[in-house]
């Protein structure tokens, strides 16, 4: 193990390192607890110029009423659940089927078609927009949740292809073949022998790519506008524009908008992390 | 008797035909959103075009408007490589926290995930935070923690000279954190008795770490590499909720640019827009070249 494994160093490292863990923690987090102390302050505090001291009340019930019951808030959270969940379904689906194809047969043209979804993926989303754009327009889709969900599933099936791809590889090989023998259809393989194997791939993926679209905010200033479809992203910035310097306010939308992902973390860490880091060790 | 021959023509070709079909409905979303776009940029980039009329065919025109001088472009193209350079810091930051982090005590498990849940929050709402972080005069808590030491006010996003580095800096947060968990978890798969063996040999610290753990880590330094240099190139939400490209147009990168230029107040300029996305296309191309070539040689080598 590297470093030096705690118990092994002198007793004053123990005791100081138990000592600097919290203290490097609250330095790491400070821009995030000085957002949840500004989300329970009363307005007063600020006009006053409280900023960082003790709030002199207590409003978190306060602030967050406001945050849910009088804004447009629940409606762009609402939004963002409409985008993300059917994203989510459709580019697992897409590319567990695209991840089965490359992954298992061998064919003129696997590996170049396998590079173009990586490729794809990494390509800025400057180039895309304009032609997205316009073709979401001429689809009758803009500033509609429909249009958006088609692009991020689409674009994200670069991203899970990979992903797919490369776990599928991972798999025994010899479990299709004697299905095969077995004299098993392809699409069975693929339904009953490959994707019950897969779980731990597809809990992966669903969890990341809840964060990515989620999280997105270009594509939502891109296609769509106003709280009809737009997701929570772009919400909160309309949203601040609404509530100009209503510091408590915004932060408090802000903590509501970042909720979901980071609850997701926290339940499926493990799938989260195994996601995320696929490809980091050998 | 024509069904049967049907039937063993396609029993004949399954193994041939049925990646075809898994592969259709992918391919086909993703050469209608990703591939076909790529080709319809460079084309709209030769026009002039408000995104509803027609399109004029103005050749190169764009193009030497935007290298000949554009002083905008070149504000964004300087702030892009800063971007690319200052954003790399978050590998050994994250590699520095990752070895703080790598031990057996109670609740490191809690810590870990508390270190990197800002990679969670969406960029939005990071750059909002930062944005409050950074207040000018005694309204933020950086000036409130500078003060103690007698440092400051400083007026950080209202500055163009430090704009965009307050803007680097919220983006590293997130992005060390991203590299913390790669190497956390790069850490965990470390050979220990290589390690074992090196400590015999009296290898420590420093040296231990860079000729010993460091090439075991080669895995997580390409993926760390790879999303950060991706993560660079996108920079964009940041800089349209901090700063909105301000002040004075200082903290512009390409990606920021082209979005302004295509959809904004000062009009709907599609072409000059995506000619903007030209450039920013091939900047990136280098990058993807190398990745896919590295993933390439793996690939050879795994057969």
């Amino acid at each position: 193990m590297f470093p030096t494994p705690l118990e092994k160093t002198s007793r004053q490292w123990q005791i100081s390192y138990q000592v600097l863990l919290p203290i490097v923690l609250i330095i790491w987090l400070l821009p995030l607890i000085a957002v949840a102390i500004f989300s329970i302050k009363p307005d007063a505090d600020f006009t006053n110029g409280n900023y960082w001291g003790i709030p002199s009340s207590f409003e978190m019930f306060n602030n967050y009423g406001k945050v849910f019951f009088e804004s447009d808030m629940p409606r762009y959270l609402w939004n963002s659940v409409l985008i993300t969940i059917p994203t989510v379904i459709g580019a697992v689906i897409l590319s567990s089927m695209t991840g089965f194809a490359l992954g298992v047969y061998k064919f003129k043209g696997n590996l170049p078609i396998f590079f173009m979804f990586i490729a794809g993926n990494f390509v800025p989303f400057q180039i895309l927009m304009v032609p997205v754009r316009d073709l979401t327009l001429g689809l009758g889709l803009y500033d509609t949740k429909t249009g958006l969900v088609l692009f991020h599933i689409a674009f994200q099936t670069g991203f899970c292809t990979l992903f797919m791809r490369n776990f599928i590889r991972a798999l025994p090989f010899p479990l299709i073949e004697a299905a095969r023998v077995e004299g098993v259809s392809e699409w069975r393989i693929f339904l009953f022998v490959v994707l019950p194997l897969m779980k731990p791939a597809l809990a992966a993926l669903s969890v990341l790519i809840f964060t990515f679209i989620w999280n997105d905010y270009f594509w939502a200033i891109v296609l769509t506008q106003g709280p009809d479809s737009q997701p929570v992203t772009a919400g909160i910035t309309s949203f601040n524009s609404q509530y100009r310097a209503a510091y408590h306010l915004m932060s408090a939308g802000s903590i509501v908008a970042a909720l979901p992902p980071v609850a997701m973390f926290f339940l499926m860490q493990k799938h989260f992390i195994a996601g995320l880091t696929l490809g980091a060790v050998k | 008797m024509s069904t049967s021959t049907h039937r063993s023509w396609y029993k004949r070709n399954e193994i041939a035909v049925t990646p075809w079909l898994f592969l259709i409905p992918g391919i086909a979303m993703f050469a209608l959103y990703v591939i076909i776009p790529i080709f319809q940029s460079f084309w709209i980039s030769f026009h002039e075009w408000d995104g509803l009329g027609e399109k004029t065919w103005v050749g190169l025109d764009n193009y030497e408007r935007l290298l000949g001088g554009d002083r905008k472009f070149e504000t964004s193209f300087w702030n892009n490589l800063k971007w690319l350079v200052l954003y790399l810091l978050a590998i050994p930051m994250g590699l520095f926290i990752s070895l703080f982090l790598n031990q057996k005590v109670f609740g490191i498990r809690l810590y870990k995930s508390l270190f990197f849940f800002p990679f969670v929050i969406s960029q939005v709402v990071v750059g909002l935070v930062f944005s409050w972080f950074y207040l000018p005069g005694d309204q933020g808590l950086l000036n409130n923690v500078v003060g103690v030491f007698g440092l400051g006010p400083y007026n950080i996003l209202g500055s163009p000279d430090t704009a965009t580095y307050g803007i680097i800096a919220a983006g590293l947060w997130p992005q060390t954190a991203y590299c913390m968990i790669l190497y956390l978890t790069g850490l965990n798969s470390v050979d220990p008795e290589q390690v074992e063996a090196a400590r015999l040999d009296g290898a420590k610290g420093h040296r231990m770490l860079w000729h010993v753990i460091l090439p075991q880590l080669k895995p997580a330094t390409f993926i760390a590499f790879v999303v950060t240099i991706i993560g660079a190139l996108r920079s964009f939400d940041f800089i349209a909720v901090m700063t909105n490209g301000g002040p004075f147009g200082s903290t512009r990168v390409l990606s920021f640019y082209m979005f302004e230029e295509s959809l904004s107040e000062f009009g709907f300029r599609m072409g000059y827009g995506a000619a903007i996305a030209v450039v920013l296309f091939f900047i990136m191309l280098g990058f993807i070249g190398y990745f896919l070539w590295s993933m390439y040689q793996d690939e050879k080598g795994a057969r």
